[in-house]
């Protein structure tokens, strides 16, 4: 035994304590998974709240399909090495069944549309609680979410009547057919997440990293061209440049940055200097003042 | 890094949110898309001046009626160290959401307008910040632009704020009064030149200065059980752990355990975190514990050193801050969560409710409303290892759920 005493992380110990609570306080919860840093790092949160038995529950990608390959290369193979089950749910399959309609158009994205998918995977395995690695400092939408979430059988969030969270203790009391949201790394920042990353030396999908890439610049952002589902006009110039994602969702709307940080230290560095917020490189953020209260309020998670 | 969290409070109007986009303006922390945002609202709206609140109002309902309706979370670091302001809302119908923020605050900011001085909104918050006996409470009087930056003004709203400390329980609260204007800046990150007779820090010189802790002073080990960690595989086959949150003391291994409410005894076997094993753990440590002895234990139980038992018992005495909109009566049945732990209980009597202006009690009151405090005594369905507010903030605080609803309809402090 060469450990003397363990070095207490306030955020970590929180997140572990909330990993516990859902264990124990529901039936069926599942872990959120986009191959994202965030939830990347719930996954390393959920092996240490339960070592050395595995992850008692499952991860779920509901699936755009507009996914950097890269991203899912990396979950296929995390979820291999925990011997967890991994369930995806597919956008595709609404789309094709025509319950809900593609976007179309230079802004065209798929990310409102997996709210409809999340709520019916919810329904079709039963799922009390769903675990996400949501921010309160993403959006200031989130920055009024409880750490416990509950939403109704239509997964609304009812923001104006929030259960009161006091203390540490957490109420996952529901009635049928509502479920809650857990958010275990609410009070962590962008720069936590990616301290954390690199203290813990946790892999994240390649694209976090600087590469080079052939890109277009529209409206001062920055987009992959090397993928179909990225609309492109053709008069936009396609050039070669190093850059990195800060953030990995559906493709088309997810906008990367210039960037020479090829390493962990490196994206520390970059992150800790920098003056654009995590999800100004989200377009989808962008279409309102309200857009994610409103996504929220229809159970978007 | 350390991070150090603070509630605010104020009333409507006290310019609250202005203060909190000042302290993010002036410590270079709004990222450039957010401010470019804000000062196309401020123009969008005919402001002459960039409208902070709009950086902390997240509703669609809250930027309607320019009110705080439920608490934001705001983050922002500056050399030294992190900071989460919990900015809490000061109309008397969101009590119940200032206390959901004020709860897990080491300090708290209480705003006041200079012009209106004490108002009954303010005697509220700070009675709150006592209740929850938080440890620094900085009086922030704002708006000194507006009353000349006035020596007297100041001085006299200081004067009723020490008469009101003077008459409350909690005696360890360290009270600082810092003369402001949000709005321009005096005071709050750089020093104002428009007040030469104050003398003490600027607001964010006073925060920086305060030493990140964990909200439960250092006091008795209480470790309560999350949950058992049971791996059932060929390499951990017998490994049985207990998993949970160490508060107010260190465990180490050798130590002498009881297990509550049982009361059996063993001794500390390991201390796991993760897939290493350590000698000892801190207070705020997530760790899972093995016991040198085969005792039954289960979630909810609780783990404490043997010479430092708490009250196990099966009735208690609490204040509580009711937040439901159907009240308390005594004889009704809630849920009491007590930490980890779940029980049944009954209000037996309501004894009384506190005058949040620290005028005193209304004895035998028949229901406790929305958004008041009050004392009470409660009969629980199993006993519970408790000890008091004051002694363990942990280990002495509940909520009441309803049964019917699910919902956290009350926050109880144990006498």
């Amino acid at each position: 035994m060469s450990n003397k005493t363990i070095q207490v992380d306030a955020l970590e110990s929180e997140a572990i304590y909330i990993f516990r609570e859902v264990v124990a306080q529901f039936e069926k919860p599942v872990l959120l998974f986009s191959g994202g840093k965030d939830s990347i790092t719930l996954v390393r949160l959920a092996q240490k709240a339960f070592y050395p038995a595995k992850i008692p529950f499952p991860l779920m990608h509901i699936d755009t399909g507009h996914n950097f390959p890269e991203t899912i290369e990396f979950r296929d193979r995390l979820v291999k090495e925990l011997g967890v089950e991994l369930i995806v749910r597919d956008v595709q399959d609404n789309i094709d069944s025509g319950r809900v309609k593609e976007e179309t158009g230079r802004y065209a994205s798929r990310n409102m549309l997996q709210t409809e998918t999340l709520l019916d995977a919810i329904e079709e395995f039963g799922f009390d609680a769903c675990i996400g690695g949501a921010r309160r400092d993403e959006e200031k939408a989130r920055a009024k979410e409880r750490i416990f979430s509950v939403r109704d059988d239509f997964g609304q969030w009812d923001e104006k009547n929030q259960r009161p969270e006091v203390f540490d203790m957490l109420n996952g009391k529901i009635d049928l057919g509502q479920n809650v949201r857990v958010f275990p790394i609410s009070n962590w920042t962008e720069l936590d997440v990616w301290s954390y990353i690199e203290q813990e030396d946790i892999e994240i999908p390649s694209i976090y990293f600087a590469h080079k890439r052939k890109i277009f610049v529209r409206d001062g952002m920055i987009w992959s061209a090397d993928d179909a589902v990225v609309y492109r006009d053709k008069e936009e110039v396609v050039e070669e440049r190093m850059v990195r994602f800060r953030t990995v969702g559906d493709m088309s709307c997810t906008a990367a940055v210039l960037s020479d940080a090829v390493d962990i230290a490196k994206v520390v560095e970059e992150i800790r200097d920098s003056s654009i917020s995590e999800r100004g490189a989200r377009i989808d953020d962008k279409r309102s003042e309200a857009a994610m209260e409103k996504r929220k309020q229809q159970g978007y998670f | 890094m350390k991070v150090l969290k603070i509630a605010t409070a104020g009333s409507v109007d006290d310019g609250k949110s202005t203060l909190i986009g000042r302290i993010l303006y002036d410590t270079k922390s709004l990222t450039d898309d957010k401010l470019e945002a804000i000062e196309e609202k401020s123009r969008q709206r005919g402001f002459d001046y960039l409208d902070f609140s709009l950086a902390t109002d997240g509703l669609v309902a809250e930027r309607e009626q320019g009110i705080t309706i439920d608490v934001a979370h705001i983050y922002f670091s500056t050399p030294s160290k992190s900071f989460i302001i919990a900015d809490t809302p000061g109309h008397i119908e969101y009590t119940r959401n200032m206390v959901t923020g004020a709860s897990t605050a080491q300090a708290s900011i209480v705003l006041i307008d200079a012009r209106n001085g004490v108002v009954e909104q303010t005697y509220r918050h700070f009675f709150i910040n006592n209740l929850l006996r938080i440890k620094d409470v900085v009086i922030a009087v704002n708006k000194m632009d507006l009353v000349d930056f006035s020596e007297e003004k100041f001085n006299a709203i200081k004067g009723e704020i020490e008469y009101l400390a003077s008459k409350s329980e909690y005696k360890g609260q360290n009270l600082t009064f810092i003369p402001l204007s949000a709005l321009q800046g005096d005071n709050v990150v750089h020093k104002s030149e428009n007040t030469p007779w104050y003398k003490g820090e600027t607001l964010m010189h006073h925060l920086e200065r305060l030493e990140p802790e964990d909200i439960n002073d250092e006091s008795q080990t209480r470790f309560p059980v999350q949950t058992v960690i049971r791996p059932k595989t060929e390499e951990y086959h017998d490994f049985r752990g207990y998993a949970g949150k160490i508060y107010g003391g260190d465990l180490a291994v050798g130590d002498e355990v009881a297990v509550l409410p049982s009361q059996t005894k063993s001794k500390i076997k390991t201390i796991n975190f993760f897939d290493k094993e350590f000698e000892t753990a801190k207070r705020g440590s997530s760790v899972t514990i093995t016991l040198e002895d085969n005792v039954n234990v289960s979630r909810g139980d609780m783990l404490v050193k043997t010479n430092e038992e708490p009250t196990i018992a099966k009735q208690l005495d609490a204040t509580i801050c009711w937040m439901d909109k159907e009240p308390l009566q005594a004889s009704q049945k809630y849920y009491i969560k007590h930490g980890v732990n779940d029980a049944q209980a009954k209000i037996t009597q309501l004894s009384s409710i506190i005058k949040t202006d620290f005028s005193g009690k209304e004895e035998n009151p028949s229901v406790l409303e929305l958004n008041q405090i009050g004392e009470i005594q409660l009969k629980l369905s199993k006993p519970l290892a408790f000890d008091s507010y004051e002694d363990n903030k942990s280990n002495g605080s509940f909520i009441l759920i309803n049964p019917k609803t699910n919902n956290t309809v009350g926050v109880g402090f144990i006498k």
